[in-house]
């Protein structure tokens, strides 16, 4: 199979997993779907039950959901960022070196290395 | 009065315990025992960047992979929601000192901005996420990777990287669940009985989001390999020995053209 089509399959299903809970309805006889809580672990563990005080507050709460999800989506978004910008440099990197172009930085051993890659190419 | 339900409803979702949810004795041990592992991580982390400058855009990409995956709340099973780690990528590609640094990081923003954690159970999280995983992922990588050594490499790297990133997945919920069981033991059956139903609740949620982790962190490392083959040449992900050999055959095959 090509490597393409392997890593679309992959992804597909990852994404398959991830839709299938939603699709077969795993959460419909919850009172509140597919929230944080984890409505089954409450009767499951209501023998440990114990009193117990947190000793310490956040020091700071997203004072909203939306502001919440916000910060998640800053999140997220810094992190997928600063990968495309890895591949991003690295692909460009690679077609400079095969079209090529010679950094002005390189050693000349490099230089003589990166010159005869591109005649066996 | 808050209960133990209260303790998993606020903890379990995000896999990390929340502020102020372990008695304080726990709170320090745990700290005392993960701040060796981030300060030796720390140590990690600039030795790793000054041995190898060009690493230092790909160190930022598994640290930035943990961020992601972090913030994906992904549906499960169980009809609940959880996030995955993201910690194996960087385990296997820079051993698991540098993500015990990394994977601080992430906790620390979700502590600070999200209230999600705390910074009372930064240390048990860190334990759990950027200590225990990276480890567990690190070793069920060279363990898959020898016992298919004989296999293709595309296929025994994807296996193994498969395998990493889903059991250190897997091995963070349950360390939470360890460190939960230890901080509330069941009345009756004590830390086993509290620690299997823990554990017992979390695996529902958490078995596919590891299999999810495991796929997505495999088509992260086939770009890489398809990409930037030698920096995973030179961090040894990719065999070390036919790399020198192919470029030695090739050498001799341009004097041969040359000559």
């Amino acid at each position: 199979m090509p490597r393409t089509a392997t890593t679309w399959l992959l992804i597909a299903a990852a994404a398959l997993i991830a839709v299938l809970p939603l699709l077969i309805g795993s959460g419909s006889h919850l009172e509140e779907p597919f929230a944080g809580a984890d409505a089954q672990a409450r009767g499951a563990v209501a023998e440990i039950d114990r009193g117990y005080e947190p000793w310490f507050t956040a020091v700071y709460e997203p004072p909203s959901g939306e502001i919440e999800s916000g910060i998640f989506a800053l999140q997220a978004a810094i992190g997928a960022g600063i990968i495309g910008y890895y591949f991003g440099v690295v692909r460009t990197r690679s077609r400079l070196a095969q079209e090529g172009a010679v950094p002005p930085e390189a050693a000349p051993t490099e230089t003589a290395e990166a010159d005869s890659g591109s005649t066996e190419r | 009065m808050t209960t133990v339900h209260e303790v998993l409803e606020v903890g379990s979702p995000e896999m990390h315990i929340a502020e102020g949810y372990l008695p304080w004795q726990h709170a320090a041990a745990w700290t005392a025992a993960a701040a060796p592992f981030v300060a030796h991580g720390v140590r990690s982390l600039t030795q790793a960047v000054r041995a190898d400058p060009d690493a230092k855009l790909l160190v930022g990409a598994a640290g930035a992979f943990c961020f992601v995956l972090s913030a994906l709340k992904i549906p499960s099973v169980s009809g609940s929601c959880s996030h995955p780690t993201g910690t194996g990528l960087g385990a296997l590609l820079f051993r698991p000192p540098v993500m015990a640094a990394l994977g601080t990081i992430t906790l620390l923003f979700q502590a600070l901005l999200l209230a999600h954690g705390g910074l009372t159970t930064l240390g048990a999280n860190v334990f759990s996420m950027a200590v225990v995983g990276p480890w567990v992922a690190y070793g069920a990588y060279r363990l898959v990777r020898a016992a298919t050594a004989s296999a293709g490499e595309q296929t025994s790297l994807g296996a193994a990287v498969f395998c990493a990133a889903a059991l250190g997945s897997l091995a963070t919920y349950t360390m939470t669940s360890v460190q939960l069981a230890l901080a509330f033991p069941d009345s009756a059956s004590g830390f086993l009985g509290s620690f299997t139903k823990f554990a017992g609740i979390f695996s529902v949620t958490q078995i596919p989001l590891a299999v999810i982790e495991g796929l997505v962190t495999v088509v992260l490392v086939r770009l890489l390999c398809r990409v930037n083959p030698d920096q995973l040449r030179r961090l040894g992900v990719l065999p070390r020995r036919t790399a020198e050999a192919s470029s030695a055959d090739a050498a001799v095959a341009t004097e041969n053209k040359a000559g």
